[in-house]
């Protein structure tokens, strides 16, 4: 049902190809968040993973840096529209979080410091799909970015990126997150531009 | 939530037709459109609208709806014109009476202020972040609420100020109702303080001491919302009670 803009003409560029439906390039890094930013000192981060009942890893700091970690180079797609290609970051892959853990579990929910929590199917999470980030640009990533440390996953819209996450819970069944409660989409993928509840 | 039963339903597009247009100020215009059936909305949430080429390219953009809900069929949005931007220098300068416009909505249920809350309302607008507080204060007049509301609206200069003789007009004959003004670059040649960002004294001096334990809702650039956040959270608000929107300087949110 297009309806034609008398005297639009809009601005196309060749990048436009590498976008999904619905979206427009740009070059800074807008920030959306739903609160404060939450400043968290690195002597107080912990990071944990959980069934709901029971903590089944728990990494200070220290030890998450430890952690092996990746440089990767990802396209992010925000659903306020615009989408920032070729971002470089650093960070620990959700593989290597989970590698020891035993769940019959298949969804988790990212829980961050500030209260915000966004759902995911488990699977979403591993096969190099996902990391939980701590530099963006070769520098530590700043607070309105989410730092200290980010989730990552960016086949999906940026909210399901959970910023200054603090732990993942793994669930038996799907539980809606923040926006996912509040008319966003439930899985949120940019290339079936799943925006709202009810998009197909 | 209470918001979640509101988008159980997909949310569809809609034609508008645009029955009015009026600039707020050099670089800003309210645009009315008339939809039918609009289902309402809540003060605080936002509208995607699309505008497509003659060869069918499109661009969407999601505007903050600046009128109250029950406008009967009304929608209003205010667009501030971006120098590089792609859609907003079409709505601002080439949409006229007549025209019809795509959107959907209307979207978001965090960012919202619902005529039922009686507690302290604390508004912080940067700019054209005062589009979403507008509606609230809108909505708020309609409902005859008493919830006590304070707007803190820092602009660059007098010329800036968005829906100026109707703000004037709701403090005139109502007291629970109070504005302040914060100047970034030009201020009147009368005004107290010198141009300037809002900081820790204005905040004490313009916004609800914490302990009434007012609702925040700050709207504005990035820039904005982080320093103004971080000054009511210093001045002893509880962060919780703190909502925000933000806009990156190409995001065309508003």
């Amino acid at each position: 049902m297009d309806i034609i803009s008398r005297g639009f003409s809009g601005r196309r560029s060749p990048e436009n190809a590498k976008l999904p439906p619905g979206q427009y390039l740009t070059t800074d890094f807008p920030v959306l968040s739903a609160g404060p930013t939450p400043h968290v000192p690195l002597d107080r981060w912990e990071f944990t993973i959980d069934d709901g009942t029971h903590v089944l890893r728990r990494w200070d700091w220290k030890s998450f840096r430890d952690l092996p970690s990746e440089t990767f180079t990802v396209d992010l797609h925000c659903v306020t529209r615009w989408s920032k290609l070729g971002t470089s970051w650093e960070g620990v892959s959700l593989d290597t979080i989970l590698m020891d853990v035993q769940t019959d579990a298949s969804y988790a929910l990212a829980r961050s410091y500030g209260d915000y929590t966004t759902n995911l199917p488990l699977n979403d999470l591993r096969n190099k799909q996902a990391w939980i980030a701590f530099r963006f640009d070769g520098k530590d990533l700043a607070p309105e970015h989410g730092g200290p440390a980010r989730l990552l996953v960016p086949h999906l819209y940026l909210w399901k990126s959970a910023k200054w996450v603090r732990g993942i819970t793994l669930m038996p069944h799907d539980k809606p997150g923040f926006w996912e409660g509040l008319g966003y989409h439930n899985y949120g993928d940019p290339w079936r531009e799943q925006r709202y509840s009810g998009d197909k | 939530m209470a918001g979640a039963a509101l988008f159980g339903r997909q949310v569809m597009w809609r034609i508008g037709t645009v029955v009015a247009l009026h600039d707020e100020t050099p670089t800003a215009r309210t645009i009315t459109l008339e939809v039918p059936h609009w289902p309402s909305h809540i003060a605080g949430q936002h509208v995607d609208v699309r505008v497509t080429a003659p060869d069918g390219y499109s661009a969407v953009r999601s505007y903050s709806i600046a009128s109250p809900p029950n406008s009967h069929g009304r929608v209003e949005i205010t667009v501030e014109r971006l120098p590089n931007g792609e859609v907003s220098p079409y709505l601002t300068q080439e949409v006229a009476a007549g025209d019809r416009l795509e959107l959907r909505g209307p979207i978001g249920g965090w960012f919202v202020w619902r005529t039922q809350q009686t507690e302290p309302v604390q508004l912080i607008a940067g700019g054209s972040g005062v589009v979403p507080l507008m509606a609230m204060i809108r909505s708020r007049a309609a409902a005859h609420s008493t919830a006590p509301f304070r707007l803190l609206y820092s602009v660059r200069e007098p010329q800036a100020i968005f829906y100026r003789d109707e703000l004037q007009a709701l403090i005139d004959k109502d007291h629970s109702l109070s504005i302040t003004y914060a100047y970034t670059r030009v201020a009147p040649s009368d005004w107290p303080r010198p141009p300037g960002r809002i900081d820790a004294s204005v905040i004490a001096s313009a916004a609800w001491p914490s302990n009434f334990a007012p609702t925040c809702y700050v709207c504005g650039p990035t820039s904005f919302v982080e320093s103004a956040t971080d000054l009511l959270s210093a001045s002893g608000n509880d962060r919780d009670k703190i909502r925000t929107e933000r806009f990156g300087s190409t995001g065309e949110r508003k």
